[in-house]
């Protein structure tokens, strides 16, 4: 590892991140810390990746381009055009639906006027399309920011946190 | 002070940092694995016991854990791995995040034993990336926690043994819960499930023997050695051993996550949720996660919760993730958003999930719009027959048994809606006495 000459479009920071990733598998699997490095990668970047970035992740792990875009568009937590600062997502899996999920998202998009899938624009919020349940049904209804985990969420709940946003 | 007969939620009962590492070996945590270290229990006889317990696989399918251990080549000199699933996103389930949350320790004690077991010196934990907040931090803070206090590593405790365990991080796709899906997306591919055989026990993470585990499964390991098979066998019925937690979600008053010995009748799990919301009517139960089969009222409510009595009643256990509707429910749109969640979350290698997920959201879609026809409700079932049992994983099997078992059990909501321009039956002037 400590051969490979320095990327520079990746920081210090995100290359220490991707090292400590690398070091949990075999010699040779680096691959695997992809996942990770882009996590890393995109938390610096604000939120979402450039073709430079992941570029830069495919140099960095000694794999090619192409496979590092073909797990950015994969997995969902990846965004791969410019989003919002704080990224909502509102559950509105079987659960979550039952206790009332689609009035949250609605409340939401009427607050931030934009629908779900978009950013605002002044480029504070981005209303992620979730479609998968975030496992925490039993707190219905729920919404996800910026990885934080919000519960039994009403109208007057979602407002509060939103209002504690930059 | 805590309950005594849980098993993953032994710490539960802790007012203060439940998770922590004191309070696990207050209730006689890594005791099981002390044992093991001292050399009383070889592998076979780890494995031995666990097959003793019964203990069934809680990741969905309810896989014999012993028999599943007992298929790795555990003597034979190559890397052997071991892989625990904390993907969890099968809808409606949500317990493995408590055990992340609040007793990790259960489940890095039932990995460090299970991997001796299977030959195995590194275990990966893969959680699922939406719990990079909360869960990630515990279950890593533990894992150092148990490191600083030397129950993982190499020669632990002068024993010989090595183990080290990890943490990985995904990135969201439910594809990756599939222990295929899991093992491609932890080699850092996208999660699409690989063809079987070869099994995972012959070739897994990186073609080397490995076993993947449900969180829940792990996390019931210590218990059993440590209070012997016989115990668990005892605290659930014939067929179903020891305690599950059941996520209970929906139209209940107090929906968590119970742990409650295997067999308990579904009227006392609903009476321990607090009963109906509101005192309404029950409509239907999924029993086991949005994959099984949806059961209408009358077939669960003098059912008891284990593999075989659901199984007789028509559904599956699961993930004991227990979705409970009230007769406001709207089946038809229950049904649609059950197609969109697979239609969405299919990875796209087989084509009968592909297009057919596809086709059954578009026509749910279109009967809801007012636009369907009774055809169509044919043309649903004949779709999801013809994805079940003809992809790669059981993703499309998942698909398939939603629209099969709602067309069964509640066609005249579907055929109402047709006939009435795409209003609900639940939104009928009469919809009370419907
Ligand atoms: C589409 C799909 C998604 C799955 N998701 C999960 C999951 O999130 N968690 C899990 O433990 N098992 C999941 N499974 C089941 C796993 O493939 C596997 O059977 C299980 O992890 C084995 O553990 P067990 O024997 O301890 O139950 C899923 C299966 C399929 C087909
Ligand atoms: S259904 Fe919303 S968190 Fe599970």
């Amino acid at each position: 590892m400590s051969a490979r000459a320095f990327t520079p479009e990746l920081s210090a920071q995100v290359c220490a991140e991707i090292d400590r990733w690398v070091g949990k598998f075999p010699a040779g699997r680096q691959r695997s810390a992809v996942l990770a490095a882009l996590h890393a990668v995109q938390h610096e970047n604000g939120g979402y990746l450039t073709p430079e970035l992941m570029n830069a992740v495919a140099d960095y792990l000694e794999m090619p381009p192409i496979q590092v875009y073909e797990i950015a568009t994969f997995y969902s937590m990846f965004e791969t055009k410019p989003v919002g600062r704080h990224s909502i997502s509102v559950c509105t899996n079987i659960s979550c639906m039952l206790r009332g999920a689609d009035d949250i998202v609605a409340h939401i998009e009427n607050r931030l006027g934009i629908r779900t899938g978009e950013s605002t624009p002044d480029g504070r919020f981005y209303l992620k399309q979730e479609e998968e349940c975030l496992a925490a049904c039993c707190g219905a209804p729920m919404m996800m920011v910026d990885h934080r985990y919000y519960e039994n969420l009403t109208p007057a709940a979602v407002d509060e946190v939103l209002d504690g946003l930059d | 002070m805590p309950e005594h007969d849980l098993v993953c939620f032994a710490t539960r009962g802790f007012d203060s940092e439940p998770w922590s590492l004191d309070n696990y070996l207050s209730v006689g945590g890594y005791r099981a694995w002390q044992r093991v270290l001292d050399g009383e229990l070889d592998r076979a006889a780890i494995i031995e016991q666990v097959k003793a317990s019964g203990l069934r696989g809680r990741g969905g399918a309810g896989f014999p854990t012993g028999l599943k251990h007992s298929f790795m080549p555990r003597e034979a000199p190559m890397q052997k791995y071991l892989v625990c699933n904390s993907d969890e996103s099968e809808p409606g389930t949500c317990h493995d995040r408590e055990i992340l949350r609040l007793n990790p320790h259960s489940l890095i004690e039932g990995m460090a034993i299970s991997a001796y077991a299977m030959g195995a010196t590194v275990a990966y934990n893969y959680i699922r990336g939406e719990f990079i907040d909360e869960p990630v931090p515990r279950f890593e803070a533990a894992l150092q926690e148990a490191y600083d206090a030397g129950w993982l590593g190499k020669d632990i405790r002068g024993s010989g043994i090595d183990v080290d365990i990890h943490t990985f991080v995904g990135a969201g796709a439910y594809i990756c819960g599939e222990e295929t899906g899991l093992l491609e997306s932890l080699e850092g591919k996208p999660g699409k499930p690989r063809f079987k055989p070869p099994f995972p026990a012959q070739h897994g993470l990186y073609g080397a023997p490995t076993t993947i585990n449900n969180t829940q499964s792990l996390a019931s390991i210590p218990t059993i050695i440590l209070k012997g098979p016989q115990w668990f066998v005892d605290v659930g019925v014939e067929g179903s051993s020891g305690t599950a937690i059941f996520s209970i979600s929906g139209h209940v008053e107090r929906p968590g996550n119970y742990e409650l010995p295997l067999g308990i009748p579904f009227r006392k799990l609903l009476e321990i949720a607090g009963g109906m919301l509101g005192g309404r009517e029950l409509k239907a139960v999924i029993p086991g996660g949005s994959s099984v089969p949806v059961m209408p009222a009358g077939n669960i409510i003098d059912a008891t919760m284990d593999f075989d009595a659901i199984k007789a009643a028509g559904s599956s256990l699961g993930t004991g993730a227990v979705v409970v509707m009230d007769e406001t429910t709207c089946m038809v749109g229950m049904l649609r958003r059950i197609s969109r969640f697979y239609y969405a979350e299919s990875c796209g290698q087989c084509t009968p999930c592909r297009e057919g997920t596809g086709w059954l959201y578009r026509v749910l879609t279109r009967v809801m719009e007012g636009t369907g026809t009774h055809a169509d409700l044919d043309m649903l079932v004949d779709v999801a027959n013809k994805i079940e049992g003809h992809t790669i994983c059981a993703l499309g099997d998942a698909a398939a048994w939603p629209v099969q078992s709602f067309l069964k059990h509640f066609r005249h909501e579907f055929e109402y809606m047709i006939d009435h321009g795409g209003r609900s039956i639940v939104a009928a002037p009469d919809a009370a006495a419907a």
